[in-house]
């Protein structure tokens, strides 16, 4: 049987599966990354970023989301994958916050401020990282 | 394995004439494995008489699980006779915190003015763990706990002996915000700990009609528990965890609800019950009722 968090296709754990039922029920678009990079969910909210539903989607790897969704700095400066919020609460294991423009699937440009922060367990294990795409206008 | 109920209600003990036939003590039950060890899962009150067999038994090491903190699965560790006796290895396995530790949050039960005697003063040898989220061997068996939803941390045990299998999820809501029926099973809180188990014993405290005043209380429901079960695609489910204010006939209305629901075997649904013996090993699983006790 697969471990639990060991990527796509497998048993989510508990942290993932609870921000999952948060991340439905908001208005907010709200991704989930696994503790492999596994991008394993977005909202119905997101879908207006993405232009389909997750479940047309799928779960893909972090790096081809990052193609679906270019993220630049406010000067129109593109910005890395491992410096955008989601890379530092990933890579670094720690919140970031950061205004920046994002180019969704219909090519139109948003100004969005962008929140992600890494999910400990209780033992402090890492079990994912939610981002969150506050649009503010632009 | 050999499987003994001792208690099943949840909540809060609620003897009296109208439970005596599925008896009215908090969770507990004894997992006797082929290797003589002795695993306890859940600390309730059905733990007092246990207690009192395993010590007239001599028994001289004894593994608690617990699957979380509430006083139900926890009141009856304060009068487990084997814990007073000197030269009895206790180990108590139980979820983990992020900022105390299992006997410090014990030790605010087992501590005056909620009960007389400090944990520190206890004479047996009681080790602490935390749950085993990895496997782990214990005697001829491997346990796995598995954190789930219901309040606060809480997780719920698998035990594997000789190619059988018993889960136990006594507090256990993985509906809390979806219709479990067409959920996906990796997003379903339990579904890896529990899938194709022989024996489920699972939270069913509430009659599908009072669930929706107790949403997010972390519990279930008829419709979940045999909708989560058959999505895990377990052998048998054991409806556990009965309503305080649920009397025999109450249960069994639900019992008649969980196989109306169940159609493809609802034989293979039943109501635990105290003194319930279950023996799982290489010829399947058998249900039984336990000779008078100590
Ligand atoms: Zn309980
Ligand atoms: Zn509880």
């Amino acid at each position: 049987m697969r471990a639990v968090g060991e990527g796509a296709g497998g048993p989510k754990s508990l942290p993932l599966i609870l921000a999952r039922e948060l991340a439905a029920n908001l208005a907010t678009p709200m991704f989930l990354i696994d503790a492999g990079g596994t991008l394993v969910y977005y909202n119905d909210a997101a879908e207006g970023l993405i232009g389909r539903s997750f479940g047309e989607q799928g779960e893909i790897s972090a790096g081809q989301f990052g193609e679906m969704l270019q993220l630049t700095e406010p000067d129109g400066t593109p910005v890395r994958r491992r410096d955008t919020p989601a890379g530092v609460a990933f890579f670094q294991r720690c919140p970031s916050h950061r205004v920046l423009q994002a180019t969704g699937y219909d090519g139109v440009r948003r100004t969005v401020e962008v929140t992600a922060y890494p999910l400990f367990g209780t033992t402090d294990e890492m079990h994912g990282v939610v981002t969150v795409f506050w649009e503010t206008g632009g | 394995m050999d499987v003994g109920v001792w208690g099943c209600r949840g909540s809060l003990a609620a003897p009296g004439p109208e439970t005596i036939r599925y008896g009215g003590n908090t969770s507990c039950l004894d997992v006797v494995l082929s290797s003589g060890h002795h695993l306890i899962l859940d600390a309730g009150t059905g733990m007092r008489p246990l207690g009192v067999m395993l010590d007239n038994a001599g028994v001289d090491e004894v593994h608690v699980l617990l699957t979380h903190l509430h006083l139900d699965h926890l009141q009856g560790l304060g009068f487990f006779r084997p814990l007073f006796r000197p030269g009895v290895a206790v180990h108590v396995w139980g979820p983990a915190s992020p900022v105390q530790s299992l006997s410090d949050r014990i030790a605010i039960y087992l501590s005056p003015p909620l009960f007389p005697v400090r944990l520190a003063d206890i004479p047996s040898d009681v080790t602490f763990h935390d749950e085993p989220l990895e496997a782990v061997a214990i005697g001829s068996a491997t346990v796995r706990a598995a954190k789930v939803t219901h309040q606060g941390p809480t997780v719920g045990y698998r035990i594997e002996e000789g190619g059988a299998s018993l889960v136990y999820l006594p507090d256990h809501e993985p509906s809390l915000g979806v219709t479990l029926a067409n959920h996906p099973a990796d997003w379903t809180s339990g579904y890896e700990l529990a899938c194709d188990a022989d024996v489920l014993l699972h939270d069913a405290q509430y009659g599908d009609d009072e669930y929706p005043r107790h949403v997010g209380w972390g519990h279930s429901c008829v419709e979940h528990v045999v909708d989560f079960a058959a999505k895990a695609n377990v052998g048998n489910v054991v409806l556990f965890h009965h309503d305080p204010y649920h009397d025999d006939d109450d249960l069994e209305h639900l019992l008649v609800q969980a196989r109306a629901r169940w159609t493809s075997a609802p034989e293979r649904v039943r109501l635990a019950c105290e003194g319930m013996t279950i023996t799982l090993d290489a010829n399947g699983v058998a249900f039984g009722a336990q000779a008078a006790r100590a």
